[in-house]
């Protein structure tokens, strides 16, 4: 029973391709491939970030990480955040079990959004990506207009946020980064 | 390139981590296997939909609704694209650049590309688990907003 219960969303999609196998052979064999190629390139990156978190979550005492990202950590902490996004890898579902572990140790909350935006804008690998292939001009308005929005964006989410959204949040967080 | 530098990093962390003290190297290893365990059901039902949206979108539809006449319906289909749809950066780059030179405008190629990264309407769900529903919303609006404002700095500066 667990088997189906736990992985009901694999299940739930595997049969969304296989009728779309069976109406449109065609574009089920494309998203076939697809998949398969996207779960390659996933999967290189996966056991590497997990095993990072894992080394966070030992390692790293809640002390030491609410001196470097915590509530008073101030322009450091948000720098911290900003670097950590920067040298991630993998698409933006990737960040979510790191923001778990940020969470967990007691990193701020506008940080680890901030460190959520500068994942998905400043990555660095993509940021040489970028470089080659749109130009300087290009990759710099993105960068720059990205640091600002969610720079601005993550203390207003924090600030707007009601007490019982951060308690949930936190709770989450520590179920889910085991 | 990206991978060999993860994975450099972490297997140097790793033998510091098991030099120091095996026990807890143990411990992270079976921490790192068990939220592994626990994400993974969503990861994988998330890659298999984006494979299954991928298909259907036809890359000449995309083509087309870019030209540089297209305006801001360019724009505004460029970023609701971008925000449902989800390409790994090596199709994506290469798709904007080979866009822009087959007529496409700066700023809808900027709002596709801002917002397939930025926004996750397919991830949402995963998003939702961990920050619930409100604040996952809430940071995606907030990507959006930044891919808009990327959009608008592109049109007026280039």
């Amino acid at each position: 029973m667990n088997i189906i219960k736990n992985y009901k969303w694999v299940w739930f999609s595997l049969v969304l391709l296989i009728i779309l196998l069976i109406l449109k052979p065609a574009k089920g064999i494309l998203a076939t491939q697809i998949t398969v190629q996207n779960l390659k390139s996933v999967a290189l990156i996966l056991p590497p970030i997990f095993v990072l978190i894992g080394l966070m979550d030992t390692w790293v005492p809640r002390e030491v990480m609410i001196r470097f990202m915590g509530e008073k950590s101030g322009l450091f902490g948000a720098l911290i955040a900003l670097f950590l996004g920067a040298m991630g890898a993998g698409p933006l579902y990737v960040a979510f079990p790191v923001a778990a572990i940020l969470v967990k140790k007691g990193a701020r909350l506008a940080y680890v959004f901030l460190f959520l935006g500068a994942w998905v804008s400043i990555k660095l690998p993509i940021f040489m990506y970028e470089l080659a292939s749109f130009g300087a001009k290009f990759t710099f308005l993105h960068v720059f207009s990205s640091l600002i929005v969610f720079g601005i964006g993550s203390l207003l989410m924090e600030k707007l946020m009601s007490k019982e959204n951060v308690a949930l949040i936190i709770e989450r967080a520590d179920k889910l980064s085991a | 390139m990206s991978s060999e530098v993860l994975y450099g990093i972490t297997f140097v962390l790793l033998a510091m981590s098991f030099i120091k003290d095996r026990g807890k190297t143990k411990k992270a290893l079976k921490k790192a296997y068990k939220s592994l365990l626990k994400n993974l059901s969503m990861l994988v039902s998330i890659m298999v939909i984006m494979g299954i949206v991928l298909s259907i979108i036809d890359s000449n539809y995309i083509s087309m609704i870019f030209g540089k006449e297209s305006g801001i319906y360019g724009i505004l289909l460029g970023l609701g694209l971008g925000s449902v749809s989800f390409m790994p950066s090596f199709i994506a780059f290469p798709l904007g650049a080979s866009l822009l030179e087959n007529g496409a405008g700066y700023p809808q190629v900027a709002g596709f590309i801002s917002s397939l990264m930025a926004v996750g309407f397919i991830s949402l769900s995963m998003e939702a688990k961990y920050f619930g529903m409100k604040t996952a919303v809430t940071r995606n609006s907030l990507a959006l907003v930044a891919s808009i404002s990327f959009v608008f700095v592109v049109w007026r500066f280039m």
